[in-house]
This record gives C-alpha cells, structure tokens and sequence, in this order.
C-alpha cells in the first residue's frame, strides 16, 4: 500500500473480506462511512427521511450481496456504492425503467492484478483531490448536478446563473478535473 | 472491435446519465450508443467516478443513519438478494443492441413500424412522458422531411447511414439538434437507414400537411 491510496485501498480491502467471509464486522465499517453519505445524496434527491433511510440500507444490502460483482481495476468502492445509489434513485424516486448498456463481459472472473488495481485507486485519489481544490461556485455546480437532481436548466432557475454560464463553468469544472488527472 | 464512431455523445448527457437525473428516452439513447461505442463508455464510467468522489468528499453530505439502522440492514442481507442478478445481455451481431432490444422485445423483426408517409416508418418506444424515444426506418436515398425542433433531440444511426447538410452519419453515430438546428437528413443510397430517435419535445415539421400528419403520427 502506498501514498493516499490507502483508504481506497482499504475500503477495496473491506469489499473483498465481504465476499469471501461475509465478514459483518467489514460491513459495519463500510457501513458507517456510506450509508450516511447515501442517505445524504437520496434526500438532497428529493426522497423524505423515512424513504432515504430506508433505501440507504437498501443499497447497502446490495453491496453485500452483490460484492463478487465488485471490480476494484475499474470503480473505487465510492463509486460503485454511488451508482447502486443511483440506480435505487432512479427506481425508486423517478420510478423509470432504466436501461443499461450491454455488459463487455469484463467481470472480475479472475482475481484481479494487484497493479491494476492499485493504479485506478490512485487515480480516485487524485479525482477526489481535484474536486475538493475545485473553486467554491464551479465545486457547487458539479455537486448540484449530481445531488440536486436537477437538469441544467433546473439549476438555471435555482441560482438565477444564466444556462450559457452553468454550462461553461461545468464544462471549466470538467476541463480542471482532467488536467488535474493528467 | 473495430471502431469508427465519429460523433458522440456530449459531455452534459454523459454527465446527467452517471447522476441520474435524464429522462427514461434519453437514458436509452445512453445506454444503446455506449454499447457500441467504447469511448463513451470509458467517459461515462469517468463521471460515475465524479459521483462516487463527490458522495466521498469529507462530511459534505451526510445525514445520520437511524438508531439500530445498522442491525436492520443485516436482517435485511440475512434475508436474502432482493433484486434479481441482471443477465448480461449480448446482441452478437444483432442491428438492434441489448437495451433496444429491452424495448422492442425483441430484434428487428418484432418492431412494430408505422408508415408516416414517402416510405418512412416508425416505431414509437414506452418510455416516461418527460421525452419520446421512436426509431425511425427512411429507405435507401428518401429525405426525411425539413423539421426544426423546440427541444433537444439526438438521433444515432444503427443500419445504414445518413447525410445532412453538415455531415455524415453511420452506424453509432449520433447526431445531436437544438432549437437552432433546421436540417434536411437523407438517407444513404445503398442501404434502409434505421435510427434511434430521442427527443424532450415533439418535433415540428414546416408546411401545413406536415402538421396535419403531426397530431396523427405523433412525430
């Protein structure tokens, strides 16, 4: 384990000792640092607290119990929890059919390479560093088009920004994030 | 797989797919092109990574679980899976890929097509009411009437291939319109052009006849 990958590392860590120990004390850890944060995104989504609380234990259970379908060499743990949570938003929330693209038949079948592994980790360190060094209002704009749940031009309305300016400071969000990749 | 997809999709949807925020019709637009097309799907899979950093950023968005939450949510897992394991599904050579196929049920042969005049056909998806999802067959060489759009509208091709005033279009194409865009797609010569269409309001045809036609096709 090397630099700050180490709590990506680690929660990677708790995924696996999950899958093959069903191990509850993993899961609490994994638990009390997620759900939380899914609870938070489902209300900031429109859900009532009751509803949020409810699927947050929901999509944590589907962690659990999808946790072989887990591949470390192509999500951090925070985002495969968030697409779950997405996932639940859509069909619980919007109440949508929500098609998927096909599957590449990638699926973790084999133990992954440690390297792979450790690189796209790092690399999460590195998107999460780039995001919290985000500029205050470009930080907000990304978070209101993820958690808000709100279109562009919802957004529009809710800051009183023109659509033309929302865009180019996401698009200016986007464009720091990737340089801040390379 | 060899690839030659030269117009994608834009940042923004890519974007309101990983959040979760895009209407049913656009999400299959999503869903259809990034099965074809490996670039999309490795920027989509980088905003899935935008979201699952922003749900990480310290202490930003968090709203306490309920006392005794945790013990309940193992009595949920020693419960049992909920939802079913999805079956990857894999089109093979298939015009149709896997989410459309979702939505026709079945391959070409199962869509149920609808002429709309000069040999151009439709068939319109069930999707949520916020945008309409339809594909479109325009025979080899026909021209899809002049339209201008109100909202936005995406239409990427999966058999044959279409031109307009700007560009061509062939199979994994998408071709994105705004209220701005007034063109005149044409098929190509050699081969029925099948597209996917998209849109979050009913397009406008110019003429009169058109707009008669309209009310009934639901164009």
């Amino acid at each position: 384990m090397q630099d700050n990958s180490g709590a990506r590392m680690l929660w990677v860590d708790h995924m696996i000792r999950i899958r093959d120990h069903q191990d509850q004390a993993a899961f609490a850890d994994l638990f009390g640092h997620f759900a939380p944060r899914v609870k938070g995104f489902l209300m900031k989504s429109g859900a009532d607290a009751s509803l949020a609380e409810e699927c947050a234990q929901e999509v944590l259970a589907t962690c659990w119990h999808k946790a072989h379908m887990f591949d470390p060499t192509r999500a951090s743990v925070a985002t495969w929890i968030f697409t779950i949570a997405r996932n639940r938003k859509i069909d619980v929330l919007r109440k949508q059919r929500r098609p998927e693209p096909e599957d590449l038949g990638w699926g973790p079948e084999q133990e992954p390479d440690q390297a792979d592994v450790m690189a796209l980790q790092q690399e999460s360190e590195q998107l999460g560093q780039a995001i919290a060094e985000l500029p205050p209002a470009q930080r907000e704009l990304i978070e209101k088009a993820y958690f808000g749940d709100l279109s562009h031009s919802e957004i529009a309305e809710q800051t009183g920004l023109p659509l033309g300016t929302i865009k180019s400071r996401i698009r200016l969000a986007l464009e720091r994030l990737r340089h801040a990749m390379k | 797989m060899k690839q030659n997809i030269k117009h994608h999709l834009t940042d923004s949807i890519l974007m309101g797919y990983a959040a979760g925020t895009l209407p049913e019709a656009f999400n299959l637009m999503v869903a259809t092109h990034v099965s074809l097309c490996n670039e999309c799907r490795a920027r989509l899979e980088g905003f899935e990574a935008v979201g699952g950093e922003m749900l990480d950023q310290p202490a930003s968005n968090e709203v306490a679980m309920d006392a005794g939450s945790l013990a309940a949510t193992l009595s949920l897992i020693a419960g049992g899976a909920q939802d079913e394991i999805r079956v990857p599904r894999v089109s093979g050579s298939s015009v149709l890929p896997g989410p459309l196929q979702d939505y026709v049920g079945g391959d070409l042969d199962a869509i149920q097509w609808r002429g709309i005049g000069m040999g151009v056909k439709q068939a319109i998806l069930p999707t949520s009411k916020d945008a309409s999802a339809r594909l479109l067959f325009i025979p080899a060489g026909a021209a899809m009437p002049d339209h201008g759009h109100k909202g936005l509208e995406m239409t990427m091709v999966l058999q044959g291939a279409f031109q307009d005033e700007d560009d061509y279009f062939s199979r994994g194409d998408v071709e994105v319109a705004d209220s701005d865009t007034h063109h005149t797609p044409v098929a190509d010569i050699h081969e029925d052009c099948i597209c996917l269409a998209v849109t979050d309001a009913p397009l406008q045809f110019q003429g009169l006849l058109p707009k008669i036609a309209q009310r009934f096709a639901r164009i």
